[in-house]
């Protein structure tokens, strides 16, 4: 087997690694969920894909493609000089005797490697059954409980601040699971109807979740002197959508779309908080049908 | 109707005062950020710091908003300076929030309506020390905070920042925005300050109790921030350490043209060999 021949091989096997390369990163995104995605291993499949490529490809440029330079007359003048051109030209055609082979390598290797960086397509949806969007851990009597468990007492709610409150025994790291919660004045609330008994003693709890892109709605803007300072306002600090808690989280401004659902609270016997009842609507970020389809 | 034009004539002038800083612009804005008519003092001071010094400096630098007696003034109403005057009451707030506002200079404020900024602060310590004698002896309120931050855990800090304090502040505790308000960055603050600010919740801040946030935690938060003020950076150059718009900006606009130009120096020199 001549070197040329050789070099032609190892350009197919080098195809074939980044063709696998491209597969095992498409088989890992597929694999894990997004909460467990091993990013380094992401990251080294895609990057030997690349470096799989680019060998090949210097393989042929060093081995297989001749490049000779060569600097001559004009050669009409000199036939038999001419022929020897041509005969090189044609010589170096030769090298590569099987061009269909490496071809059809070269065009696996890329189509695989668009098909991984296609891959993240795999975590659109879900398409048809949009049920499971609309699940959450809340149910009529769930406490609250902070982030480390503990029942969340409605004593222990004052105003001029906020808290994050989970669904007791839920998973806290679910879409439809962290709530803010407030006490605000009751006599400044103006809940829509059907609402009013939601707030007790002015303890009001909306999503956590914003519903324009779906991040934490971490921002609490709190005034210290009312009458000349910006009012009450929960702020969602990626894009500073900003909704009224005092109105049921209508939209003040930013991007959202509409309201914070809002989770209607109740106190126990024992003056612990718990939900009495689910949330108002879809929690998280908008999509299509997302206005008509009330939970 | 008399009123009326009486209440015309006065707002023309001061409409025409606002447009005049709006042109003037950045002079304007330096100027103004002073109290219109500076600190007003007893003609004679004591030596010592007291309630006395306090009252009398409350009374000509403060009651215009904040009420006589620090009763705060609910409906707007002309004070000293022309200064439509509005303020709260500071009845029990104790010695720990004038303490803050005074030593940030986020008070005294020129105008009730502004947002309090970190002024140069004209008040000497000892004046500073009798406010505060004074505005804690109008009620019963918390005192002075003693945050301790070689006793916190500057991970836990980290953590405890992250969760009740960089929604706003951001995660390097280099300041942003809330609508309608700017957030400080909160870089030269002392530790008791910092402090101060978790338990008072200044301006549009939420105010954290000890039932949120305990003192040991507090330590670590406030350890946590003091190591802000100066970052290590691993990258070496921080950029501000503002996050990675800058990043993304220094990237395309210094350092791939600087490769770009090396490229072409280094093929140059090629050619000509």
């Amino acid at each position: 087997m001549n070197e040329s021949r050789r070099s032609e091989y190892a350009v197919v096997v080098l195809f074939g690694c980044a063709v696998l390369s491209a597969v095992g990163f498409i088989f890992v995104y597929a694999w894990f969920s997004p909460r467990h995605m091993p990013n380094s291993l992401l990251g080294i499949c895609f990057g030997l894909t690349l470096l799989f490529i680019a060998s090949a490809i210097a393989l042929i440029g060093l081995r297989l493609v001749p490049n000779e330079e060569r600097e001559d007359e004009y050669p009409q003048e000199h036939p038999e000089q001419q022929q020897a051109v041509v005969e090189q030209l044609h010589a170096a055609g030769e090298l590569i005797t099987r061009k269909r082979m490496l071809l059809g390598a070269g065009t696996a290797a890329g189509c695989a490697l668009g098909a991984a960086a296609l891959a993240p397509v795999l975590s659109l949806g879900p398409f048809w059954n949009t049920t499971a969007l609309d699940k959450t851990p809340w149910r009529r009597g769930k406490r609250l409980v902070d982030q480390n468990g503990t029942p969340i007492r409605a004593d222990d709610v004052i105003e001029e601040t906020f808290y994050t409150a989970f669904p007791e025994g839920a998973d806290m790291e679910e879409i439809g699971a962290p709530v803010v919660l407030l006490h605000l004045d009751p006599a400044k609330l103006h809940l829509q109807y059907g609402r009013k008994r939601w707030a007790p003693r002015g303890i009001i709890a909306y999503s956590k979740i914003c519903t324009h892109a779906g991040c934490a709605v971490a921002l609490f803007r709190k005034p210290t002197f009312t009458p000349v300072q910006p009012a009450e306002a929960l702020v969602c600090p990626c894009h500073y959508s900003t909704f009224d808690p005092y109105t049921g989280a209508t939209v003040l401004f930013g991007p959202a779309g509409r309201p914070l659902p809002q989770l209607p609270l109740m106190i126990d016997r024992s003056g612990n908080l718990r939900a009495a009842g689910n949330f108002t609507g879809r929690v998280g970020p908008a999509w299509w049908n997302v206005l008509e389809k009330p939970i | 109707m008399r009123v009326r034009a009486l209440a015309l004539g006065r707002t023309r002038p001061l409409l025409c005062a606002l447009a005049l800083a709006v042109l003037a612009g950045p002079l304007a804005a330096t100027a103004s950020a002073q109290p219109p008519s500076g600190i007003v003092r007893p003609d004679t001071e004591p030596r010592h710091a007291s309630v006395e010094l306090g009252s009398e400096l409350f009374a000509g630098n403060c009651s215009s908003c904040h009420g006589i007696a620090g009763v705060g003034i609910k409906n707007a109403r002309p004070g000293a300076g022309g200064v439509m005057g509005q303020g709260p009451s500071l009845k029990n707030v104790g010695a720990q929030a004038p303490d803050f506002y005074l030593r940030t200079g986020l008070m005294p404020l020129d105008n009730p309506h502004a947002e309090p900024r970190n002024n140069r602060v004209l008040l000497s310590d000892k004046e500073i020390r009798s406010l505060v004698m004074y505005v804690a002896s109008l009620g019963r309120g918390p005192g002075i905070p003693n945050p301790r931050p070689q006793a916190g855990n500057i991970s836990e800090g980290m953590q405890l920042f992250t969760q009740s304090c960089a929604g706003c502040h951001q995660e390097d505790a280099r300041g942003g925005y809330v609508t309608g308000a700017r957030v400080p960055p909160l870089q030269g603050y002392s530790a008791r300050e910092i402090a101060e600010a978790v338990r008072i919740g200044p301006y549009l801040m939420p105010k954290f109790p000890p039932s949120q946030i305990s003192d040991a935690q507090l330590n670590s938060i406030v350890k946590y921030v003091l190591s802000q003020d100066h970052p290590y950076n691993k990258g070496g150059w921080g950029i501000g350490n503002i996050g990675p718009i800058p990043e993304g900006l220094v990237i395309w606009l210094i350092a791939i043209p600087v490769l770009l130009i090396t490229c072409l120096i280094l093929g140059r020199r090629l050619r000509r060999e």
